[in-house]
């Protein structure tokens, strides 16, 4: 007898107490919730507060009909909680769900339905949804099956990295979108085992932080619309609709037909651990997929409807979310349940955080009134299991409710800051009047984040939801046709300018200014105190054709189109040398927001402002120009941003510099390339020492440093 | 069937030959000889498939929990895998790094 066996045989709960449907089984553990394989058995816990009895339902994987339904013995119930361990089950073969009896009635919030096989909201994965994109068949009463997952991988000596907040470069990006096309030449397109094969892109690319769009199990052919043009049916491509909080998504793994979706979602983020690449999931607490009244039956509708939902005193839901529902995330046993969740996923996928769509509704009460101290961020905060782990808000929701700055951080959540995005992109299309608020959004948004530091400010200019860095230079109107919502969907407020064409142009002033307007965004971004985010494929001008919320199109306004990576080379490669300057210059990733103190070192200020005139910004509603100088502690560069987005050039008279040093010129935006960029360390002195002219709509950076005699 | 595995050492090769249906009920033994292998410390492990008939996702499982458990200058061959399994592999991605071979 082996050692594993002999210990099996010591163990009481390894045996059978009681017989049910022919079946042997015991009361099993209340806790961990879900289905956990035990000796000899698998032990499922469910939990539901008003159910008068519930019934385990077990399918032979694949089968229309169960193979079993065990209803729980009264005995093994505690408290609101069902538990029962099965023996003899093959795990592996086995999909399961549940019948909840109790009181439909829906003015009480209690909307159950023992006809109805309801997922387990703790299942570990879900089958059903196992290939991307497979029309599914509806006619079976159960979709979204719940399965049994074995916590086998083998991480080996994988840990989440804990890179520090101001030193990370996100890149956000969607799984099946980063290697769908084509032209990606992955062995796997549109899976995590496609993504993992672009590994050495993402590294030399210099990013250190990859934020993936929902991962949750979600249904993409939940959508029911059509493209009007095309007929083509559209998807819920973006995913921010889930329907299993604790399984990564089947249709995003080649192995998702054998149910190893978990592995190779593991085996990803362990390689890019390895590269020194974070990864943050995008996570949506705010709603799920079962929506209002007229939703789908899932999980929580059927388990526990009153417990999981805000409803309004007459039972119909609140839709702070803008998409039918609205979690109820400060009631104790669903604040326990995101906790879970979000323990989950750091223990088991070594996940190192998380980004909160509409984070704000976390911090509203069971009636949606906004806390003042809302208990959930306060949880999460200060979680053990989730204590290094990055904690993003989108601090806004659909209903109203808008925290930029005001998100309740316990000390550690930092927010997407919108601010940022509008205010630098009103900048880089000329608008008058913004040169003093770009000041204190490019030095870390202290006006929002005084007391939280700059690495509370996650400073983007493009994101999923809305243009494409390189729509957002071409197009000055959204073009969501393609959606079917007769272009009534997506933000009408972007701050873009086409350039002088609306959408693609032969005009090569136009297409030269629009490139030279990419890389003054990303010259800003890059330069900015705050956690820069790129969006997947502005480094290579990916466009989406105008349309700013492609949510539905899983086709190539979506999809990263490689052949980019050649066509636009020239961008790439700015952006690569932008994100190395950064991590060449402390001073840009400080955590602190300037005072304006003299650092002794150097004789020069931590920030100082400057316009034509040295140490003389022009505030006035009319200017177009600002120059920043950032200095260090110790022996650091100096490094200076001049940004024009002025139509007319200017003569800068740049500061002078201490201590033998003398101004190098890292980038010019306005320059033809090669000479647009250097590699940092590697630029070149400028010759006229006190002087340089920018162009119009240019950004320039140098760098105040001693002369290297090899250059 | 069951599955017969069993083990030898041709010069820097271990070699691993199964017949029968690697599925939830068989893997355990191949993980056991994973397990040997790996300790062999030779350059390569050759896995013989040539009579695996059926192979289950357990037994894809068991093939990651190979890639997993030896160092990372070995290198793991799969020989001889009927078409059905070794589509299974292809899909699975794990032909990227596990050598996928004929003979």
């Amino acid at each position: 007898m082996s050692e594993a066996q002999s210990e099996q045989v010591l163990r009481v709960d390894a045996y059978p107490t009681h017989e049910v449907g022919g079946y042997r089984v015991r009361a099993g553990k209340p806790f961990p919730f879900g289905a956990n394989v035990v000796p000899g058995g698998v032990s499922f816990s469910v939990f539901s507060d008003q159910a008068t009895s519930m019934t385990l339902v077990i399918f032979k994987r694949g089968e229309p009909e169960p193979m079993a339904e065990l209803e729980f013995p009264e005995e093994f119930r505690t408290g609101s909680v069902f538990a029962m361990t099965v023996f003899g089950l093959d795990h592996e073969n086995i999909e399961y769900g549940y019948r909840a009896d109790g009181p439909y009635d829906p003015v009480t919030g209690h909307r159950f339905d023992a006809r109805q096989v309801l997922s387990d909201p703790y299942a570990r994965l879900i089958a059903g949804r196992d290939v991307w994109g497979v029309e599914p068949d509806r006619s079976r009463g159960y979709q979204y099956r719940s399965r049994v997952c074995l916590q086998d991988f083998d991480w080996g000596d994988d840990t989440p990295l804990r890179l520090p907040a101001e030193d990370l470069v996100v890149y956000e990006t969607h799984v099946r979108g980063f290697t769908r096309h084509p032209s990606s030449q992955v062995t796997a397109p549109g899976t995590f085992a496609g993504l993992r094969e672009k590994i050495p892109y993402l590294k030399e690319l210099g990013i250190n932080c990859i934020e993936l769009l929902p991962v949750f199990e979600f249904d993409e052919s939940d959508n029911m619309r059509s493209n009007p043009e095309t007929g083509e049916h559209l998807f819920d491509y973006w995913g921010y609709n889930t329907v299993s909080f604790f399984a990564p998504k089947a249709g995003y793994a080649a192995t998702g037909r054998y149910g190893m979706q978990g592995d190779e979602f593991r085996t990803l983020i362990k390689d890019l651990h390895a590269a020194g690449i974070e990864v943050i999931l995008d996570v949506v607490f705010n709603h799920t997929a079962e929506g209002n009244e007229q939703g789908p039956t899932i999980s929580f509708k059927g388990l526990d409807n009153a417990t999981y939902y805000m409803l309004t005193p007459e039972g119909y839901y609140f839709n702070f979310s803008g998409t039918g529902n609205t979690v109820n995330c400060n009631h104790p046993v669903v604040r326990n349940f995101v906790l879970d969740c979000l323990r989950h996923w750091v223990a088991d996928y070594h996940i190192d955080g998380f980004r909160f769509d509409l984070a704000a509704i976390l911090g509203r009460a069971l009636d949606g009134t906004p806390l003042p101290n809302p208990p959930l961020l306060e949880l999460l905060a200060y979680d053990p299991v989730l204590r290094h782990t990055k904690l993003i808000a989108e601090a806004w929701d659909a209903g109203g409710l808008y925290e930029v700055g005001n998100f309740p951080a316990y000390g550690r959540w930092a927010e997407w800051n919108g601010k940022y995005r509008d205010t630098v992109r009103s900048f880089l299309k000329g608008d008058p009047g913004v040169t003093g608020e770009l000041a204190t959004r490019i030095a870390g948004s202290p006006d929002l984040y005084s007391s939280r530091g700059t690495s509370a400010s996650v400073n983007f200019l493009t994101a999923h939801d809305g243009f494409t860095l390189a729509d957002l230079v071409s197009y000055n109107d959204k073009h969501n046709e393609a959606n079917g919502e007769g272009n009534n969907d997506g933000a009408n407020d972007n701050n873009s300018w086409n350039c002088g064409a609306e959408g693609p142009t032969d005009d090569p002033e136009v297409n030269r200014l629009r490139l030279r307007q990419m890389k003054n965004a990303l010259a800003i971004l890059f330069t900015s105190q705050g956690i820069p985010m790129l969006l997947a494929g502005d480094e290579v001008a990916r466009t989406q054709q105008g349309n700013n919320n492609t949510y539905c199109q899983d086709n190539e306004l979506s999809w990263f189109d490689w052949s980019q990576v050649d066509d636009n080379a020239e961008l790439l490669r700015f952006t690569r040398e932008m994100i190395a300057f950064r991590g060449h210059h402390r001073e840009l990733r400080s955590t602190s927001h300037p005072t304006g103190q003299v650092r002794e070192s150097l004789g020069l200020p931590d920030i100082s402002w400057h316009g034509e005139r040295a140490w003389q910004p022009d505030w006035s509603a009319e200017s177009r120009l600002l120059a920043v100088a950032r200095c260090g502690t110790g022996d650091d560069d100096v490094v200076y941003v001049a940004m024009n987005s002025h139509w007319e050039p200017h003569d800068l008279e740049l500061p002078a510099l201490p201590h033998g040093r003398s101004w190098h010129l890292f980038a010019d935006t306005g320059a033809e390339a090669p000479h647009d960029i250097r590699t940092p360390g590697g630029e070149p002195e400028l010759e006229n020492a006190g002087k340089y002219l920018i162009g119009p709509r240019s950004v320039v950076i140098l760098v105040g440093r001693t002369p290297d005699p090899e250059l | 069937m069951p599955l017969s595995v069993s083990l030898s050492i041709e010069g820097d090769t271990t070699v691993i030959e199964l017949a029968g249906e690697l599925d939830a009920k068989t893997a355990p033994e191949f993980h056991q000889t994973i397990e040997k292998a790996a300790g062999h410390g030779t350059g390569t492990v050759e896995i013989r498939m040539a009579g695996v008939g059926y192979m289950a996702s357990a037994g894809l499982r068991s093939l990651v929990f190979a890639q997993q458990k030896v160092a990372d200058h070995v290198t793991i061959k799969v020989v001889g895998a009927i078409e059905p399994v070794s589509r299974t592999i292809r899909t699975a991605g794990l032909d990227r790094s596990i050598v996928l071979s004929d003979e």
